[in-house]
Parts: C-alpha cells; structure tokens; sequence
C-alpha cells in the first residue's frame, strides 16, 4: 500500500488537547476542568457532537466530519492527549484527576469531583458511524472498480446480470462490507494469494474479501478462504484439470486445527450439509473467486458433464474432540495445534448404511466394498477417494483399539484385488484392467490416495464417501495449507 | 444507488481477430495435437492421411496429460513450425 493513495492525516492542534462530546455524562462532569484547564494550560478542545460545548469559545473545535477522532484513534471521551506536530503522544482517557495532573503538569484540577469516572465510546467508534468513516477515511485504500447499481436497478439481479454469481443470491460488496471483511485478516489487501486459473490472473487479499462478501462469509472465515485459494492454486491440486474435467468434481475443503472451533464450524450433526455459515459460505467463496476472478465459467472452460452441488462450494471440518483417532492433518504431517484446510478433488458424498457390523473387521470388509465402486468399480490407483467415518461408525474401531494406522493397513488389504477379476472383457463388461495385470494382486488406492477424517453426528450408522479424479500428475494430488492470520 | 467493488479481474479482454484462414491446406504444414485421450491418435491417424491426401505436411504431438493445459515449451514449438493446428479436443 502506498501511503500517497491515503487522504492526508489532519493534524491535531498542537499542546494539550481534550477530545469530548456532549452526549456523555463524564464529559459533562469534567467541563469545568476542561476550561480551568484552557485558562492555566492553553488547552484545546475537540467536540465531536455539540459544537458548543463545554463553551461556545475558539477554543473549543468542532470536529464535525470525525475526521480527527477518526485518524488519531479516539475511542473513548473524554481523551487528553499532548499533541507535538500535529500528533498525538501521551494519551489517557476517561476523567482520573491523578493522570490528568500528571500528564498537564499542574495541581489542584477538579476539586469536588469524583476521583475516577470511566469515560463513554467516541462517535467515531459508534458501530452507527464506524462502516462509513472506514470507507470515508480508509475506502481508498481498495483497487477494486467501483461499479455503480443504478437506483431503478435491483442489486440481486444487477449483480446476476453481470455473470457475478453462481446461480444463488450473492451479498453486494459495497466498500463498507469489505472493509469490514478484510478486518478478518493481518494481510495487505494488496498482496497476491495466488494466480487463479483458468485465466491465470493474480489475484489479490482485497479481491478474495470482495467475493467473500459476495458469498455471505463473515471475516472471520476469510484467513481460511485465503489458505484453500493459496491450496488449489497449486500445481499439485491443479485447479485448471479441477474445473475443465468433464467429471463430477470440485475442490472438497476439509478444516482442522483450532480455528474450526473458533470460527463455528460445524463437525457434527449435518457437516456435509446446509445450515452452518462457515462450511456453506468458504467453500463457495473459493468457487467464487475461480468463476469471478479466474474466468471459470460453466459452458466456458468448465466442461462437467454433470457439475454436483459440491461445485457450489463443499467445506466441512473434522470432529476431532470425539475422535480417537489422528486427524487428518496429522497424518498428513501437520501437528493438532495448526490450522489447516486440505483440499480434495471430489464428488458429493454418498453414504454406506452399515447397521449390522459389530466388529472393526466387518466393517472394514463393508467399506471396502463401498470403496470400491468409487468412480467404477473396475477402475484401480488412478483416483483417489475421501472416506469421512461417522462417529458410530467410529465407535467400532475406538472399542476395539484400533488405531488409525491398523485401520489403514487392514482396509488396504480388503481393498487389493485379483486383477483377473477385473480384466477388460471378464463379466460382459468391456471396461476393465488390460492384460498385464492378470495373475498380479491390484490395489484399489494408491499409498496416501484415501484420506479418512472423522465427522457428522452422533446417531447414525453410516459413513460418507467421496469418490476423486485423476491423482497424481495426469490430475490433482491432495495439497494441505496452513491458515493463518 | 449502490456502489459495489467490481469481484472480477477487470480484464474484459479486447476482441481478438482470428488468423486468416488459409485458401488452400496444399504445402501448409498442420499439427496435429493428441491431448492423450484414449483413442485419440486412432482419430488423428485418419485426419493425418486425409491432410496428406490435400498436399498438407502432418507434424503430430501430444500433451502430456489432457488433464492440463499444454505446457508453453509445446505451445511455442506448434506456433513457430505449423501453419495451422487441429486439437484433438473430446471425449
């Protein structure tokens, strides 16, 4: 950010000065000090509300604009401050006779008076005035093109009209809403996340914030919006092949660590589903950004022979208090106390009703089955799948101690076939494994090509699956990023 | 009136004109890029002798995977020794 494209700081005048309002009870219980304290200290006021007050002298300034509370961060009246050149030093708010003498030098101010009385909150950190000053005194500072809706236009269907939105209501970023939302993270809205294909363009904090708005994030989700943007734009994830693939694929945000409890997410009850504003709004924030600023278009470089509600945006996190198990994150070589987002190349979860097994060892044998048909079940190592196991379902493995990794290794053996089973031709069916791999023993996933997470609510027999797409690179490999402020 | 930041990359491209199309394929040279579908180079194979048959020389090249754009190592070889090119872009 260049400081030149900020409107000038006004100074403050210089000496000992006295930020106030009338509509504030401390403010009107120090007024006496406030003129004894012009008559001994040369002491200038600055009123924010009465342009009166506490006297109609040329003394008192009246900072009708706020631009002065504004730029020299007032939060609290009264304030007193020793001003030199122009900017404010020492500072101490509220009415305490001990650090008002300290800080003017003199004795004796407010006999009579209370000790201490706590001060009230500046207008110009009143939540009524806060948006429109940020845009007023800060607004510039954002290199997005302002696009005007004309009045007769309804902003929902203007925004439509000009391909910005996924087929769903999108919230209008206005300034005030973007600032708000870059509130959301420590990083210059000018710095590039990362070149978004398929048009390959930079694109910048400021424009993640503009779609986050659009998205219905709040700025809290954004840092993890950010993380998935820098995740998919990789080479590794390769969100070109991602969005051009004629399969039912879509980036698959799964969140661990601790922001996911910080920011609500929601690892229980529903979490692959609606109702929980950060697994609905970040996942479709980072689709947004791909159709908005990377030029995505369906029809256009996105050629999904079916697309899946996954495509709008699919973001969950993983229940990790109820799990006996390591995350995710953690096995893929990240610790419990990161924040993470790992990106999947998937489909939208179907499930596998299991209401019978007692045994780990029957419900591993059952999802194997289930795992197999994922995108055929005559198709071996060339896609990766997610596996998201239910707590019930996970109640299994916890009773019987199985640990993440004997799990791991029992599936992988329940999941390696005879290639003569799955040869081209056998059973009638032309698709199938080609000649070299008859007499061989065929793994379904390739080492590291079926990620499990632990997720959804309490009740239900029933685990979740997410079919992939070309691994490796002829397509898209898993790629874990950290989130951070 | 509302007045939103515009969420796009603000770089509606310029119209950009098409190459001028040849009168005639006879002594052009034309590539042929395979983007590694399965039964791509069967197609291809066809078109390179129905070229041939027009006075056309065939230069054939493949992507490496039809997942990803070609890379610009390849792009640049096409641009610089055909005349036209025929992408073998479907399922």
């Amino acid at each position: 950010m260049m400081s030149s494209d900020l409107p000038p700081v006004p100074p403050l005048p210089d000496g000992l000065v006295a930020v106030v309002k009338r509509d504030c009870p401390t403010c009107e219980l120090v007024a006496p000090v406030l003129s004894d304290l012009h008559e001994r200290a040369d002491l200038t006021v600055i009123t924010q509300d009465d342009p009166h007050f506490p006297a109609e002298a040329d003394w008192v300034r009246h900072d009708a604009d706020l631009a002065l509370s504004w730029h020299h961060d007032i939060e609290t009246v009264p304030t007193l401050l020793q001003v030199s050149g122009g900017v404010g030093g020492q500072r101490t708010v509220g009415w305490s006779r001990s650090e008002w003498e300290q800080l003017s030098g003199l004795d004796g101010l407010g006999r009579g008076l209370p000790d201490w009385r706590p001060g009230c909150g500046s207008l110009s950190v009143d939540p009524a005035h806060a948006g429109e000053l940020a845009v007023r005194f800060s607004g510039s500072s954002l290199r997005s093109r302002r696009v005007e809706l004309a009045s007769l236009e309804d902003e929902w269907e203007a925004m439509w009209d000009r391909g910005w939105s996924d087929g769903l209501p999108v919230v209008p970023p206005t300034e005030a809403r973007v600032l708000r939302m870059l509130e959301g993270t420590t990083r210059d809205p000018s710095e590039v996340v990362a070149v978004v294909p398929p048009s390959l363009v930079e694109c910048t904090v400021e424009k993640v914030a503009v779609n986050a708005v659009m998205a219905g994030c709040a700025p809290e989700h954004l840092p993890v919006a950010i993380a998935a943007l820098e995740a998919v734009c990789t080479d590794e994830f390769n969100m070109h092949g991602v969005l051009a693939t004629t399969m039912s694929v879509g980036p698959v945000l799964v969140v661990n660590g601790p922001v996911a409890g910080r920011i609500g997410m929601n690892s229980g009850i529903n979490s692959l589903g609606q109702g929980n504003r950060a697994n609905s709004t970040i996942g479709r924030a980072l689709q947004l950004v791909v159709r908005n600023v990377g030029g995505g278009h369906p029809g256009g470089v996105d050629r999904a022979t079916f697309g899946s509600p996954a495509k709008v945006g699919f973001c969950f996190a993983e229940d990790e208090a109820g799990s006996p198990w390591t995350s995710l994150a953690e096995s893929r070589g990240w610790r419990a106390d990161q924040s993470t987002v790992t990106v999947f190349t998937g489909e939208s979860p179907r499930i596998l009703a299991d209401e019978r097994s007692r045994t780990p060892d029957s419900l591993t044998r059952h999802l194997a089955q289930a795992l197999q048909a994922t995108v055929s079940p005559r198709m071996m190592l060339g896609m990766d799948a997610m596996l998201v196991l239910s707590p019930e379902h996970m109640a299994r493995y916890a009773d019987a101690g199985w640990s993440r990794d004997r799990f791991m290794e029992e599936l992988s053996a329940e999941l390696t076939f005879d290639g003569d089973d799955l040869l081209a031709g056998v059973g009638g069916i032309a698709a199938g494994l080609p000649p070299t791999a008859a007499g061989q023993k065929i793994p379904k996933f390739r080492p590291g090509g079926l990620l499990v997470v632990h997720s959804g609510g309490p009740a239900g027999l029933f685990s979740a699956i997410i079919g992939g797409w070309a691994n490796g690179p002829r397509g898209s490999d898993p790629v874990t990023r950290e989130i951070t402020p | 009136m509302t007045t939103v930041l515009d969420p796009t990359s603000e770089q509606a491209p310029a119209a950009r004109e098409r190459a001028t199309r040849p009168e005639s394929l006879a002594g052009l040279t034309v590539g042929l890029l395979d983007i590694s579908k399965p039964r791509g180079n069967v197609f291809l194979d066809r078109v390179s002798e129905r070229l041939t048959g027009l006075g056309a020389t065939v230069n054939r090249y493949t992507k490496p995977t039809f997942t990803k754009p070609a890379p610009v190592d390849l792009r640049h070889e096409i641009a610089t020794t055909c005349d036209a090119v025929i992408e073998a872009l479907a399922d």
